[in-house]
């Protein structure tokens, strides 16, 4: 294999690879600007991916199989919404400690994935999934056709949502309010700004995002469900957010990083290089301890209220 | 509120939460079809019923108390170790590699030298996420997160390459596993016809220990104060991240501990899936107990009950023992969410503001520190604007001062 066959198989790979920490790390922007550390994503990404594996797995041979799919992907969207909700009965209204509460919830989502799954499938089985979409056109040109244009249609939805998101965050009121609630509570209660409600838009907002991209690993990537399947992807899309610095470009740019890793270490294997299988794995969790011990020299500007819950009859 | 009203605050609050966990279980249990009260009556008594099955929850309770104590010592100094997984599995190889590798040592030296080198294991795999949060400010979930998944690839690495049981190769079945520790280094099963072991005792003085050092000794004093005021301790003069490590070194340790015991007195060899969750479950311990050493030790026992019990359900109710995940994230939620209820003046003083308007009996003194007790002096009108405002100027009413006294 040449070089240039080995690189391009790396990013052609890479893409597809980044989109479920990008979609989870992009709700878990919205989450962390609003004040509060979602470590529960891992949990609601799970969830997602056993919700949106469902009816492709049931309803394969149904006049329904046509849209399996999409009923799968908003399943695990809903989910994504309720779980959001639950977090932020437990962190907002009960104010709890947001790590214990997000580990919490992770266990519930796994826990429960896990459970439905022993009993209902039982194996590990495939599912047709998500079929590629190559753009017409685009997907011709050289390199770059087969590296951007010639994926399912949720991996241009992924890249799309982040100048979606992005807008959103720094161009419209709700994210005005979503940065206030996570900078400045205080303040943004003294000007009316519900804090509470805002929190739980964010926590719902990102629950959706969690379990949409749990859908996409379990529908587009893997096309099955395990036990497993999400391996602490949830986690690595937390830290993207502080390598991002809080910002939907940045969390693109850690995504990618992230998945031009996994895609290198797979390329290593199938390229029959001799390195020990299990430190290629630990490559990306290396890399997510690296990269936040290095993020931090720069002391970049984060929601000054991460992790605080708000109490308006507090007195500062 | 007075003393027995508090009680029965308090003690609804606990209902409260518990009401909340087993439904959100009962939920799950519905969801797969299971009978919701036979479920729950498998998993908390079924175990109970033997001394196979009592002497079972003890084994599993062992290293659970162990790590729970280290999580509760990391807990109080303010850091939340999610790794205890992984250190776990660094105890178990460091352990297993050095009684392998001295067989011929005398019992009374080798069995002592691999539970300490368990520790040690454990307790490089702790100090490293400690160092990253004091160092370098590495939030300390994530980075024991991902620690615990490259210690679980680093063991697999070993056991299926450089430690694994040469006789594994020669048969051909290349099951993952070391050979068998040399008897020297054994924990003597206590009960004759079961896997209860002599770690029941380490673990029961560690648990002593524990509480000796956080709650008689200077340095636990510190350390308890950099875990409930950062800001405060280091006003104080207490070298917070210094604090930090230490914490984190000794969380370790406790998991690396509770891997050494698990293979010395139970499995008697590194296997694969020996951790098996109890870095998790031993959270929900640690803060099922109250993160305090009396409360640990019998939380231990419950959970050892719930990991058999759910076991059970699997053959007895059909219910997969995933479900004891399940149990544990909505437990976790749960007490979380009623720590903040319980012992909390506040909203006790609202809640008996509100009864004794419903009953119709005089309001009871606010506690010291709420806002009725001391109003904000930025609620009465400023002095120096006296010109400025508006009627009020006049003193106020003399229905409105009558009321404030």
């Amino acid at each position: 294999m040449s070089a240039g066959s080995f690189i391009l198989n790396i990013l052609i790979l890479g893409v597809p690879f980044s989109v479920a920490l990008l979609l989870a790390g992009l709700g878990e922007t919205i989450n962390q600007r609003a004040g509060v550390f979602n470590l529960g994503c891992e949990g609601i990404m799970a969830m997602g991916a056993f919700l949106a594996f469902l009816p492709p797995y049931f309803l394969a041979d149904t006049p329904l199989a046509g849209s399996a799919n999409l009923i799968g992907l908003l399943l695990a969207i809903g989910a994504g919404v309720l779980l959001g909700l639950l977090f932020a009965l437990v962190v907002v209204t009960f104010r709890a400690p947001q790590g214990i509460a997000g580990i919490g919830l992770q266990m519930l989502g796994w826990g429960t994935a896990g459970t439905l799954f022993r009993k209902y499938v039982g194996g590990v089985t495939g599912v047709a999934g998500i079929a590629p979409l190559p753009i017409p056109g685009l997907s011709r040109i050289p390199i770059l056709g087969p590296i951007l244009f010639n994926h399912n249609p949720l991996v241009y939805l992924a890249f799309l949502l982040v100048p979606v998101f992005w807008y959103v965050l720094f161009k419209t009121p709700w994210g005005l309010k979503v940065r206030a609630v996570g900078t400045y509570p205080r303040a943004a209660d003294s000007l009316g700004i519900p804090v509470a409600r805002v929190r739980y838009q964010a926590l719902a907002v990102g629950g959706a995002m969690a379990g949409l991209a749990g859908a996409y690993l379990s529908l587009a990537q893997a096309k099955m469900f395990a036990d497993d399947l999400i391996a602490g992807r949830g986690f690595i899309a937390v830290a993207l957010v502080y390598f991002g610095r809080w910002n939907p470009v940045g969390v693109l740019g850690g995504a990618l990083l992230f998945s031009l890793a996994q895609s290198l270490q797979l390329s290593i294997q199938v390229a029959g290089i001799d390195f020990p299988y299990e430190f290629a794995v630990m490559l990306p969790y290396a890399l997510v301890i690296l990269v936040l011990a290095l993020v931090r020299k720069s002391r970049m500007a984060g929601p000054a209220e991460l992790g605080r819950p708000f109490d308006r009859e507090q007195r500062v | 509120m007075n003393k027995s009203m508090k009680a029965v605050y308090n003690a609804v609050v606990i209902l409260a939460a518990a009401a909340a966990a087993l439904g959100v279980g009962a939920l799950v249990f519905a969801a797969v079809g299971a009978d919701i009260a036979k479920a729950y009556t498998v998993i908390l008594t079924e175990p109970l019923k033997d001394l196979i099955g009592l002497t079972e929850i003890a084994v599993r309770a062992i290293p659970l108390t162990l790590i729970a104590l280290g999580i509760a010592i990391a807990f109080r100094s303010g850091t939340l170790n999610i790794g205890a997984e992984g250190q776990m599995m660094m105890g178990i190889l460091a352990a297993s590699a050095t009684a392998i590798a001295l067989p011929d040592l005398p019992k009374p030296v080798l069995l002592p030298l691999a539970v300490l080198a368990g520790a040690a294991g454990g307790a490089v795999w702790g100090t490293a996420a400690g160092i990253l949060k004091a160092r370098l400010g590495v939030n300390e979930i994530l980075s024991t997160v991902m620690l615990n998944y490259i210690a679980a690839q680093f063991y697999t690495f070993l056991l299926r390459g450089p430690m694994m049981d040469p006789e594994e190769l020669v048969t051909g079945s290349g099951t993952p596993q070391t050979v068998r520790i040399p008897r020297a280094a054994w924990l003597d099963r206590l009960i004759p016809g079961t896997r209860l072991h002599a770690g029941a005792f380490l673990a029961l003085a560690l648990a002593v220990l524990v509480f000796i050092l956080l709650w008689r000794t200077s340095a636990g004093f510190r350390m308890r104060a950099a875990g409930a005021e950062a800001k405060a301790a280091r006003y104080a003069g207490i070298r917070v991240e210094r604090y930090v490590v230490a914490a984190m070194l000794l969380s370790g340790a406790f998991a690396g501990i509770a891997g050494a015991v698990e293979i010395l007195g139970v499995h008697r060899r590194a296997i694969e899936g020996v951790s098996g969750g109890y870095g998790f479950t031993g959270i929900v311990v640690s803060l099922f107990g109250g993160l305090h050493p009396a409360g640990i030790v019998p939380a231990s026992l419950f959970f050892g009950l719930l990991l058999l019990g759910a076991d059970m359900t699997q053959r007895l109710a059909d219910v997969p023992a995933n479900m004891v995940l399940v149990l544990q994230g909505a437990i976790i939620l749960a007490i979380v969410s009623a720590r903040q209820f319980m012992n909390n003046p506040y909203v006790q003083d609202r809640l008996a503001r509100k009864l004794s308007r419903l009953l119709g009996k005089p309001a009871p003194n606010p506690p010291a520190g709420s806002r009725e007790a001391c109003p904000d002096p930025s609620d009465s009108p400023d002095p120096c604007l006296a010109d400025e405002a508006e009627p009020r100027t006049g003193g106020g009413s003399p229905a409105e001062t009558e009321e404030h006294r």
